[in-house]
């Protein structure tokens, strides 16, 4: 791809961007959260066109108007969110689109898959079915699926966002497989860890530009960072010992449904104390989502009990829960966490519109507002284009989360639950998010932090609780556990269990 | 800590207004109806002088516009005011028929001689509550069994109708001619001689001062106060209302309960007002009307209002267009083609923009161009709009200074 540019109104996406992945090499491309990555693939995937610029495949000029030329010309792309038919076996998904006509031949295209799938070690087979299988097996098939169509260029779009860390391992084993094959790899992260573990070039780009382009073996993870944000950042969180103090939260053997109606945390027990940050580790999709709309109200519990500051919140309203102290840093910010078509002062006082000084008898009292609105973007550096009367749909998703964190925390709760507080947010923002939550701690609150990434959970807690399958596998402290045991425990092994 | 480097927006294309866009569908559906007339080859000029004329060539067809337009403001306002949190009430033309239907009984049986200021309020304060009843409902099913409110509404339109049907014979029944309630006495209805007097026996009530009050009561709460601060979140999000610990469903309750006045006060004004009897078996057609109002209202109180007044025109003008041998259908038509261009006003909007951007980026050029000639070195995106529209002109004149050459 040279000299790729494309506009949107108002914004330049991409300006003058070259990318070029040489066969059998896995190319990384590093860059923050809106810095053009997605643009520049949905370029080479026939989803947009360039404004400008030319795409070469094997040296030849090609026009990718639609996915179906991508395909043609041997362009693969594994997606976040996999698009495979649940009931179906992993053949039937496999051939799916690929097969015309009215009789296929399902046992030649089996014969095709296993070949494929022993040749690059994906130890997949055609005929499970895809809701019996893992997710790690689910992102294979994927996989499998592209290589069935002689893709010979692969994209993988954040391809370890729903993987525990050893499927992680074994993802990183296929790439350097398919790519000693000859297939070239284009890998989509923000993960610099992954990049160093697996890419052998990476293309950085800032704000539209590209910046630089490395060879990974020869550049560190911190040059790399400073190039993606154009500063230095550091990756460690310093802080000090925790002094946990009384209890804050207690939750005891706990059970909520899920939206499926079938049990989705199962005798759940756990408690966080003031001054501390309880890290809940897990695959998303594990019941973390229904754990944390039990504690803040947003769905009923089936059985147990949720003590919160020493009242029994069971079955309380989530405004009288709110107004008890607690915080919510919701998991989806714009479902959830804003109202996007409305301005920025009015979600600051989302929570608290009811209360002085933002309202007399019913009636909201705008400079209050404004002025409160005001103080949280100057301190937690909320950019936006108008200040308190810009939409909060027109800021940046980084921005977005930082007003949310801001709501919260000046809002000064006992207990604040975060989940997924920096989920596809640049390492700037991340950095500012986790000295937020530390100080907070510092600060004698209680921190319940959800997150799917390991290192973040890492970085942060004092104490881990590990959830697999709705359960409470076990809790350990950070300092005397490593990723490793976390990883098996993610994957629902517990202490003592034979591996 | 202060930040020095606040973000100084760059000037941008002007994006198209709400205003802009309803004015579009306006013209253009003047302009598909201008079509229509010479498709059945009259003159589209004569057919939009007689619909003007038929509505406002003299104080009493004015009054009968403004008499037409209370109600379709009333029932705008209900529309609006449930879209606000989210709602959409079909159910206008029930909550009109009961809120009529108990305005015009206690009209029958409250005594002639009571004095007008407490017998008016009595009669605003029951069609409000009749009608608040209708959308109470409609809410409540919404709100505890989740039935949708489209269907609650068009159930509780049928369940008014045959009501009203069944109360009319049984309570205010007019012997003479027996499908209709008797006429109500003008000192029962929201009538004012003076107003009458004024418009020379016009339609015009005291109904269309209540539904001005409404205009500004309704923007009164949907932007001053928490009651509408509540709603509108719902609206706009139900999801993070409820996580910030709003009462969804009591915001919904509330929120259709509200509509349900509003459309209750419009029955009343409809049949206590513009006109004095109920007919048995009639469902109000302005109870639909109301949502063409408020989407070319943009759902706002003050374009709701003009919007009303507008196809008011449209409705008491269409009469005047037989005498050409236009049909009358053609102002249906037009309201009809506006409603559409209304609802599709995604793309007029993105039209506009479209344009807007167009010309600001010519502007640009045209800047560029000047300021590469004086020697300016600042970016262009430095500039503010003043600077921007001045050397823009300079840069044109350049460019036809050079076409002359």
């Amino acid at each position: 791809m040279l000299g790729i540019r494309k506009e949107f109104p108002g914004i330049v996406a991409n300006d003058d961007i070259t990318l070029q992945v040489r066969e059998g090499e896995i190319h990384a491309i590093l860059g923050e959260n809106g810095a053009g990555k997605s643009t520049l693939m949905s370029i080479l995937f026939g989803l947009y066109h360039a404004d400008k610029g030319t795409i070469r495949v094997r040296g030849k000029e090609v026009s990718i108007k639609s996915p179906n030329d991508a395909f043609d010309l041997g362009i693969g792309m594994v997606h976040q969110h996999f698009q495979l038919v649940h009931n179906f076996t992993v053949a039937e998904n496999i051939i799916m689109g690929k097969e015309g006509g009215f009789v296929y031949d399902i046992r030649k295209a089996s014969r095709k898959i296993k070949e494929i799938s022993e040749r690059y070690g994906l130890s997949i087979e055609p005929d499970m079915v895809i809701e019996d299988i893992t997710v790690g097996m689910q992102q294979r098939v994927e996989i499998l699926k592209m290589l069935y169509r002689d893709a010979d260029i692969l994209i993988f779009d954040e391809p370890t966002a729903v993987l525990t860390p050893q499927e992680i391992d074994e993802l990183m084993q296929i790439m350097r497989n398919l790519a000693s094959e000859g297939k070239s790899i284009i890998l989509i992260t923000h993960k610099l860890s992954e990049i160093k573990a697996v890419a052998d070039r990476c293309t950085i780009i800032r704000r539209g530009r590209l910046v630089d382009v490395v060879s990974v073996p020869d550049t560190s993870v911190e040059t790399m960072a400073a190039a993606m944000v154009g500063r230095p950042v550091s990756f460690k969180v310093e802080k000090a010992p925790c002094h946990p103090g009384k209890p804050i939260l207690e939750i005891d053997h706990l059970s909520v449904m899920n939206s499926k109606k079938v049990l989705g945390v199962k005798d759940f027990s756990l408690s966080v104390h003031a001054g501390e940050i309880v890290g809940i580790a897990g695959v998303d999709g594990n019941g973390q989502s229904e754990l944390v709309e039990a504690i803040t109200g947003l769905r009923k519990a089936e059985a147990g009990s949720i003590i919160f500051r020493g009242k029994d919140i069971t079955s309380l309203a989530i405004a009288d829960r709110n107004s008890m102290g607690m915080g919510h840093i919701p998991e989806d910010r714009q479902k959830r966490g804003l109202i996007l078509s409305e301005t920025l002062a009015a979600n600051m006082v989302i929570k608290r519109f009811t209360e002085e000084p933002f309202s007399h008898h019913g009636m909201l009292d705008y400079p209050a507002i404004r002025e409160y609105s005001e103080a949280i973007i100057e301190r937690f550096d909320v950019r936006s284009g108008e200040g308190s009367d810009s939409l909060a749909g027109k800021l940046s998703g980084g921005n977005q989360q930082k007003a949310i964190i801001g709501r919260e925390i000046t809002a000064d709760p006992d207990l604040l639950i975060a989940v997924q507080p920096t989920r596809g947010l640049d390492v700037g923002a991340i950095e500012f998010i986790h000295k937020q939550l530390v100080d907070e701690r510092d600060r004698g609150k209680a921190v319940l932090l959800i997150s799917f990434e390991l290192d973040e959970i890492f970085n942060l807690s004092d104490r881990i609780a590990v959830i697999s399958g709705g359960e409470l596998i076990d809790i350990v402290d950070t300092a005397s556990t490593d990723e490793h045991a976390v990883g098996l425990m993610m994957a629902g092994v517990r202490k003592g269990d034979s591996v | 800590m202060r930040r020095n480097d606040t973000i100084r927006r760059p000037l941008e294309a002007r994006k198209a207004s709400p205003l802009l866009v309803s004015l579009s569908a306006v013209i253009l559906g003047i302009v598909a109806g201008c079509f229509f007339i010479l498709c059945i080859g009259k003159n589209p000029f004569i057919g939009f002088e007689r619909i003007l004329f038929g509505a406002l060539s003299n104080v009493r067809r004015i009054g009968n516009t403004l008499g037409m337009s209370t109600q379709l403001i009333l029932i705008g306002l209900s529309v609006a005011f449930a879209f606000k949190t989210g709602l959409f009430n079909i159910g206008a033309s029930g909550q009109m028929l009961v809120g009529g239907l108990s305005g015009s009984i206690l009209a029958f049986y409250l005594p002639m001689d009571m004095p007008r200021v407490i017998y008016l309020p009595i009669i605003i304060v029951a069609s409000m509550a009749a009608g608040a009843l209708w959308g109470f409902i409609s809410g409540l099913l919404k709100a505890k069994f989740n039935v949708h409110e489209v269907v609650s509404t068009i159930m509780l339109n049928w369940i008014a109708y045959w009501i009203t049907y069944d109360f009319i014979p049984r309570f205010i029944i007019d012997p003479t001619i027996s499908v209709k309630s008797k006429p109500i006495e003008a000192v029962h209805t929201l009538r004012a001689a003076w107003l009458t007097d004024l418009t020379q026996f016009s339609t015009m009530n005291y109904g269309f001062f209540l539904a001005i009050l409404m205009c500004v009561i309704v923007a009164f709460i949907l932007n001053k106060t928490t009651l509408g601060f509540n709603l509108k979140a719902v609206g706009s999000n139900r999801f993070c209302a409820e996580y910030a610990g709003i009462k969804v469903n009591r915001s919904i309750i509330i929120s259709m309960a509200i509509a349900g006045a509003l459309a209750g006060l419009g029955g009343l004004t409809y049949f206590c007002g513009y006109s004095n009897i109920m007919e048995m078996g009639k469902m109000p057609n302005e109870g639909y009307d109301g949502i063409a109002v408020a989407l070319l209202g943009n759902c706002s109180p003050i374009g709701i209002f003009f919007s009303a007044i507008f196809f008011g025109i449209l409705k008491m003008g269409r009469g005047s267009l037989a005498a050409t041998g236009i049909p009358t259908e053609i102002a249906d038509t037009i309201i009809a083609t506006i409603i559409y261009f209304t609802a599709t006003n995604v793309i007029l909007a993105s039209f506009w923009t479209g344009i807007f951007r167009k010309s600001f980026h010519k502007k640009e050029e045209q800047a560029a161009a000047a300021m590469a000639r004086n020697g300016d070195g600042r970016d262009i995106s430095e500039l503010d709009r003043k600077e921007l529209n001045s050397l823009a002109r300079e840069g044109k004149r350049l460019g036809r200074g050079k076409e002359e050459v």
